[in-house]
């Protein structure tokens, strides 16, 4: 059977779920090897096994926190020439493009980005887009070298699927380019004990009509009831009332929770594009013309200040 | 000491139109107002705000592939203040991918002299966000992208980059590629003086035999992949829409529950 390669997202070992959930999609169209760098590389291989890995190709060196992205590229294009894959799969995030679609120009293939599904096809995987805001769906292939395709958090299911995980050393040696961007300081994120934005199953998100950095704790109360990850507009994120990190839509995170539940945000297309695609759409917004009911499941005209604190209360309550 | 910055700029399908695909599965440019990028008026502002803030003679040239109307989106970043623009333009273009978008804004760079390339984050049509990385991977130089912040100062330029496990800074020696996010400030408004004196700025239009680029190596035939169905996504069905009587948090709890979601 083929193999696919799969690059590993990872916190110093800690696989994070969009890369388990590619696992998934890479069994559709053959068997999955992943390709995990940097410290705690080899920490990766018990999850990965568990959901489907046949082999986990590892290296470290500190180049790879060191320096911007093509150390990673270097690493996987060394994979890319050990496998001879099928297909080369890659979290969607910023920099997991950015490693893809290098990697692709050097190995003369096609890339697609932003995928959320992915079939095996006569002719090589299809795969699915959401585009223009998520207002359509295209299915494209691949037509040159090896497929490599980027994947978006939430596009399939986690799966357990056994299997060897057998852990090989990489040999990568790094080109001329590696270290041509220096990272000179790094500052992780502080951890709020929420869920990450875009894995959360139930979002909920505030916008200019929170009207204030301190009122968001009203967001977050109702996030902490539904154990949910809270977001934000970029009218909010702009107004310095909550971190662009938690900033949805276009130029934010795009995600596609079961809940999304807007609060004074009124809708944009640009904020669509990064919450359309939510399974069930919820909002609270006082102006009964706001362009967000347009996409909602069920909406309530009214002013979140009342609302959002007694859905709130009222959670608790039948929490018991 | 001179800087030569090229700025990529792309004339994109107003995002608040109504925009769809053509019958070839390429992008619709003829029914939609097209304008300058939104995410590319950064790239023009932070161009605009290192060359104010060097002692060095900086000259801005804003770069753009695309059709004819594409010119609107030069005149525009020369309206905000750079100093020269390019126009690659050629009919085998049409349904080129970003493989191949790279490979021509690279080449053109390259003609037009570079010490920085400014680009946007993502174009807001398309939305990939790779051509920077593929352009700094076919230059062969420093790819130093999605900044919130960027400075150049004795031919390095540094950086902020905010992304989702941590914030980093980025330092990398000239000729580099850059790209900037919007978070990197908002860009000016053209003045009428600018837009007056864009008028009389020179626009230079390049062909691919200019960039000795091979019709086959771009366009719809050079494309590395291939559209094969779009879909209009269904119309979400309306949903229930209930006015806050005074009860209005409650009754979504109810819906939430309805829905099993507590
Ligand atoms: C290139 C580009 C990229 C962009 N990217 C993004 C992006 O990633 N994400 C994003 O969100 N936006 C993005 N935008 C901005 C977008 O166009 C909107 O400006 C933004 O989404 C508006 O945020 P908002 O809905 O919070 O604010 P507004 O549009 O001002 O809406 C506020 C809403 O709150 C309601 N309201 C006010 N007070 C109350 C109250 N007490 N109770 C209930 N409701 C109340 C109002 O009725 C109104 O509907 C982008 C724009 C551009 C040009």
């Amino acid at each position: 059977m083929a193999e696919v390669l799969v690059y590993v997202d990872h916190v110093d070992g800690a696989v994070r779920k969009p890369t388990l959930e590619l696992l998934t999609l890479a069994r559709r169209i053959g068997e999955p090897v992943a390709v995990a760098l940097g410290n705690g590389a080899a920490d990766t291989a018990a999850a990965l096994a568990e959901h489907g890995a046949v082999k986990v190709l590892t290296h470290e060196a500190a180049e790879y926190a060191d320096y911007l992205v093509v150390p990673k590229v270097d690493a996987l294009q060394a994979a890319y020439e050990a496998v001879s894959p099928a297909a080369v799969l890659v979290p969607s995030s910023a920099e997991g493009k950015e490693i893809a679609a290098r990697l692709a120009l050097r190995i003369g293939s096609g890339i697609v980005t932003d995928a959320v599904d992915l079939e095996a096809g006569d002719e090589g995987p299809v795969a699915t887009q959401s585009v223009f805001a998520a207002s359509f769906t295209t299915k494209s292939r691949v037509i040159k070298g090896t497929p490599v395709i980027t994947v978006k958090p939430n596009s399939a299911a986690v799966e357990a699927a056994p299997a060897a995980g057998a852990v090989e050393a990489l040999a990568v040696s790094f080109s001329d380019q590696a270290t041509g961007t220096k990272v000179t300081a790094r500052t992780p994120r502080e951890s709020t004990g929420r869920p990450e934005l875009t894995e959360a199953a139930i979002v909920v998100s505030g916008g200019r009509g929170v009207n204030g950095a301190e009122n968001f704790s009203i967001i977050e109360a109702l996030a902490d009831q539904l154990g949910a990850a809270v977001g934000a507009s970029r009218a909010a994120v702009d107004a310095g009332w909550y971190p662009h990190t938690n900033q949805v839509g276009q130029t934010g995170k795009s995600v596609s929770p079961q809940l999304y539940i807007a609060n004074g945000i009124s809708g944009a297309i640009q904020h669509r594009a990064g919450m359309q695609t939510s399974k069930t759409i919820v909002a609270v917004n006082k102006d009964p013309e706001a362009p967000i009911f347009d996409l909602v499941d069920y909406g309530v005209v009214g002013d979140l200040f009342d609302v959002v604190p007694q859905l709130t209360e009222e959670i608790k309550t039948r929490k018991g | 000491m001179s800087l030569r910055i090229v700025v990529t700029v792309k004339y994109v399908p107003d995002a608040t139109g109504d925009r769809h695909f053509a019958d070839d599965l390429t992008v619709d440019r003829d029914d939609v107002d097209g304008l300058l990028s939104e995410l590319d008026e950064y790239a023009v502002e932070q161009a605009l705000q290192i060359s104010e803030n060097s002692d060095d003679d900086v000259e801005v040239t804003v770069l753009t592939v695309g059709p004819e109307d594409a010119k609107d989106a030069l005149r525009k970043a020369l309206s905000m203040g750079a100093d020269k623009a390019i126009h690659v333009e050629d009919d085998d273009l049409h349904g080129t991918d970003a493989i191949g978008t790279s490979l021509v804004l690279a080449k053109a760079i390259e003609k037009a002299g570079f010490d920085l390339v400014v680009s946007g984050m993502a174009s807001t049509d398309g939305t990939g966000g790779i051509v920077p990385a593929l352009v700094a991977e076919r230059l062969g130089v420093p790819q130093v992208t999605l900044l919130s912040e960027v400075s150049v100062e004795d031919g390095t330029v540094k950086g902020r980059r905010d992304g989702d496990a941590a914030s980093e800074q980025l330092e990398a020696s000239l000729p580099a590629v850059v790209s900037v996010t919007d978070q990197s400030g908002e860009a000016r408004y053209p003045s009428f003086k600018g837009i007056m004196a864009a008028k009389k700025k020179p626009v230079e239009s390049w062909d691919l035999s200019d960039l000795d680029i091979d019709a086959e190596e771009v366009g719809l035939d050079g494309a590395y992949t291939k559209v094969e169905a779009v879909a209009e996504r269904p119309a979400r069905t309306a949903g229930t829409i209930v006015k806050d009587e005074g009860e209005g948090g409650k009754q979504l709890a109810e819906f939430l529950a309805s829905q099993k979601f507590i």
